[in-house]
């Protein structure tokens, strides 16, 4: 089940503390895709939001997107199937995905993943 | 006690209303202030400023001010740094309130703590409403009322405000506070770090796992509406039908109140005219002063109708689905998925679509709204266009089934679209280099909008367009019927009056400038009072081709185009309106809401570059056709 991901593990340094599962950017999430944070990031594309990575990490973490929070993709647009709407706990948040690189997520295993991933 | 003199109760308390957006804060004002509020702006930014007045069951006043929703102190978009500044007592000419009133969802209280942590963090006596109680308790959703109150330290109060249940107890509250004075501590607030921010994250997921237990019943009918309406396919069908629908409505319903508006003040300058000695006055009243208003007024009926659905949109919970649908679409140009429904609205027409860009927090993106608002065809191009296909589009068939006419027109419309997209596509590529802004946005629980609520907030609206509008437009009118009325015709003169006017002068020195494109002289001074606003030209034209304003029905004045102008004239014509900025009314909303003459003037400038450049090539390619 769990080889359905290559997962760049070597990047996050967390993988040995958190529970099992595939490690993924939330930015790859598809709907239907459950799991839980497990850490956002300042790092992806610098000076390509519009605000600094910085910003964009706290704007992510004011609107939920913290180390722990449970999350399930719920919708993806039509074009390039962006932007996403997101189940965040007990709220929806819609963000596009280029803004979502840097949340690493833990995907909880889906019983009918057939699908191939990047 | 009277309305008026309640009015002149010096309040005593200051209350601020802080929230996250949704939480049915603009609600709760209404309810605790009902009518008694004014709107003004907020100094030197273009932010709204709600104040009202709430009376205690004493009858003393308190005065509550609506600050713009927020989810953080840290501001994002002006309208939430006036917040931030109101709270901290920052804001130039604002008094700091006396007691924060914190309103939250009380489904929906996550994020809110993290807010209230913050606050906290202020020093003012602070009061928390928990509303849309109701809900909450439907959901089966138990709050620890007591224990969360002794945890937060403040006072709590549950409320409805659509139902305006414990709107009581919330005044006795604050009251309370603000009488005492007391608990006002030295802010210590200051921007938290992201790891602050994860810390307090941490704290309100505590308080929220020790006193509150998750709803028994927990509502899944938003998820079930957002399966179809943010559905891929659907979601965007449904869409382009309510749009349909809403552009549909602008037109159809607003039509008859905008002939009644039309014909009282065109009736009422009649009446004036038969009454009063012809003149420098009665001229003033009727083409000025008369004309003036009615010119501000008659836009009243397309702006209700249009900022009813985008009330009832937003107070339903789909307009963050909507620009969730289109970001991807309106991004390919550069343009943010909330610039969509101004962008629409505008095709009634640009200013309640410049209005109603403050849906766009980011003020680069809103302003790219804003340029290229005005090139949708509005419904006031709609007689000039009318009159030129009439005169110089032969009404034949193309292809068996479309009129040559109705492609013309659907080719104009197509022109303006087409060019709004290229305009906000440069002005992000070459001027406004860098990314758009980060794209995060909460899709709100689906409910049931208030009539109460829609429609003290439609009236808010049409307030707001009256005075502010008004103050601009109205001016405008009278300067351009000035310039078209100075200096009066001479004794004798045989041509029509304007053309011995400024404007005429005027259009006669312009005309070099403009023969380049096909323009003779009349047409030239015609586009001087068509600046008042752009179904004026057709008047305006029947003046200077002494057809007579009103006599002369439009048939006529087409068949004196017709055989005045060539082909090639004619359509350089209609290019000319499609770019022209030829509505001074446009121009001053938007020195209103940029609250500044720089964007109107490059809206002018660069408008009217647009327009030279397509009238030019239109003619050029018009004569080598041989329709010179």
């Amino acid at each position: 089940m769990h080889d359905m991901l290559a997962a760049p593990i070597g990047a996050s340094g967390l993988a040995s503390e958190v529970v099992e599962g595939p490690l993924a950017r939330l930015s790859q999430a598809r709907p239907g895709d459950k799991g839980v944070i497990i850490d956002v990031r300042a790092e992806t594309h610098p000076g390509d939001h519009g605000v600094g990575v910085e910003e964009l990490q706290r704007r992510l973490l004011e609107f939920g997107f913290v180390e722990g929070a449970e999350f399930e993709v719920l919708h993806e647009g039509a074009i390039r199937r962006d932007p996403i709407a997101v189940r965040l706990d007990d709220m929806r948040v819609a963000l596009r995905r280029r803004d979502a690189e840097d949340v690493w997520v833990r995907l909880h295993p889906r019983a009918d993943d057939s699908r191939r991933r990047p | 006690m009277t309305a008026a003199t309640v009015e002149t109760v010096p309040a005593i308390g200051r209350v601020a209303l802080v929230g996250n957006p949704n939480s049915g804060k603009t609600a709760l004002f209404n309810a605790l202030t009902g009518s008694r509020q004014k709107v003004a702006n907020y100094a030197g930014v273009t932010v709204e400023r709600k104040e009202g007045r709430a009376h205690t069951a004493d009858g003393r006043a308190l005065s509550i001010l609506d600050l713009p929703g927020t989810y953080s102190l840290r501001a994002r978009s002006p309208d939430e740094a006036v917040t931030r500044d109101a709270v901290l007592g920052r804001l130039a000419g604002e008094t700091a309130p006396d007691v924060l009133v914190c309103v939250a969802d009380a489904t929906n209280l996550r994020l809110v703590l993290r807010l209230i942590l913050e606050l906290k963090a202020v020093g003012r006596p602070m009061v928390l409403a928990l509303n849309m109680y109701d809900i909450a308790q439907r959901q089966g959703l138990r709050i620890d009322l007591e224990g969360l109150r002794r945890e937060l330290d403040c006072p709590i109060v549950t409320t409805v405000a659509t139902r305006k249940r414990g709107i009581e107890e919330l005044i006795e509250q604050v009251d309370e506070l603000a009488r005492a004075g007391a608990g006002r501590n030295q802010s210590t607030w200051r921007e938290p770090s992201a790891a602050e921010i994860r810390q307090a994250h941490r704290e309100a997921q505590r308080i929220l796992k020790a006193y509150v237990r998750p709803p028994e019943r927990p509502d899944t009918l938003t998820g079930r509406i957002d399966a179809v309406l943010l559905h891929p396919v659907a979601g965007l069908m449904i869409l382009m039908a309510l749009l349909f629908l809403m552009f549909q409505a602008v037109f159809t319903w607003a039509k008859p109140a905008q002939d009644l508006i039309d014909g009282g003040f065109q009736a009422l300058g009649g009446l004036i005219a038969a009454n009063l000695p012809p003149g420098l006055l009665t001229s003033f009243l009727t083409d000025g002063v008369i004309s003036g208003v009615g010119s501000v007024l008659v836009f009243l009926p397309q702006i209700l109708v249009l900022f009813l659905f985008i009330i009832l949109l937003e107070d339903f919970g789909y307009m963050a689905r909507a620009a969730f649908l289109m970001d991807r679409i309106m991004g390919g140009a550069g343009l943010h998925g909330r610039a969509f429904i101004p962008l629409l609205s505008s095709f009634a027409c640009a200013i309640p679509g410049i209005m109603a860009t403050r849906v766009i927090d980011n003020r680069r993106d809103r302003l790219t709204t804003i340029l290229v608002a005005p090139l949708m065809t509005c419904s006031a191009r709609i007689p000039v266009y009318t009159l030129i296909i009439s005169a110089f589009i032969p009404n034949r068939e193309v292809g068996g089934f479309m009129s040559l006419q109705g492609l013309v027109m659907f080719g104009l419309y197509a022109a303006g679209i087409l060019s709004a997209l290229g305009v906000s596509f440069v002005t992000r590529r070459f001027f406004w280099r860098g990314a758009v802004e980060p794209f995060l946005m909460e899709l709100p629980s689906y409910k049931l909008p208030d009539a109460e609520n829609v429609a003290r907030n439609l009236l808010l609206r049409a307030k707001i367009f009256i005075m502010r509008a008004g103050r601009i437009i109205f001016p405008l009118m009278i300067v351009i019927w000035f310039l078209s009325s100075f200096p009066g015709a001479p004794a004798g003169a045989t041509d029509p009056a304007i053309n011995y006017s400024i404007a005429g002068q005027l259009g006669q020195v312009l005309q070099p400038l403009l023969a380049p494109i096909g323009f003779n002289w009349q047409m030239t001074v015609a586009l001087i009072p068509g600046f008042a606003a752009r179904e004026v030209a057709v008047a305006a034209l029947g003046t200077v081709y002494a057809v007579g304003s009103g006599g002369g029905s439009p048939a006529t004045l087409a068949t004196t185009l017709a055989h005045h102008w060539s082909i090639a004239t004619g359509l350089s014509f209609l290019a000319w309106y499609v770019f022209a900025p030829q509505c001074a009314s446009t121009l001053g909303v938007v020195k209103r809401e940029t609250n500044s003459w720089r964007w109107p003037i490059i809206m002018l400038v660069y408008m009217t570059g647009l327009a030279y450049l397509a009238s030019l090539v239109v003619y050029r390619l018009a004569v080598a056709a041989g329709l010179g």
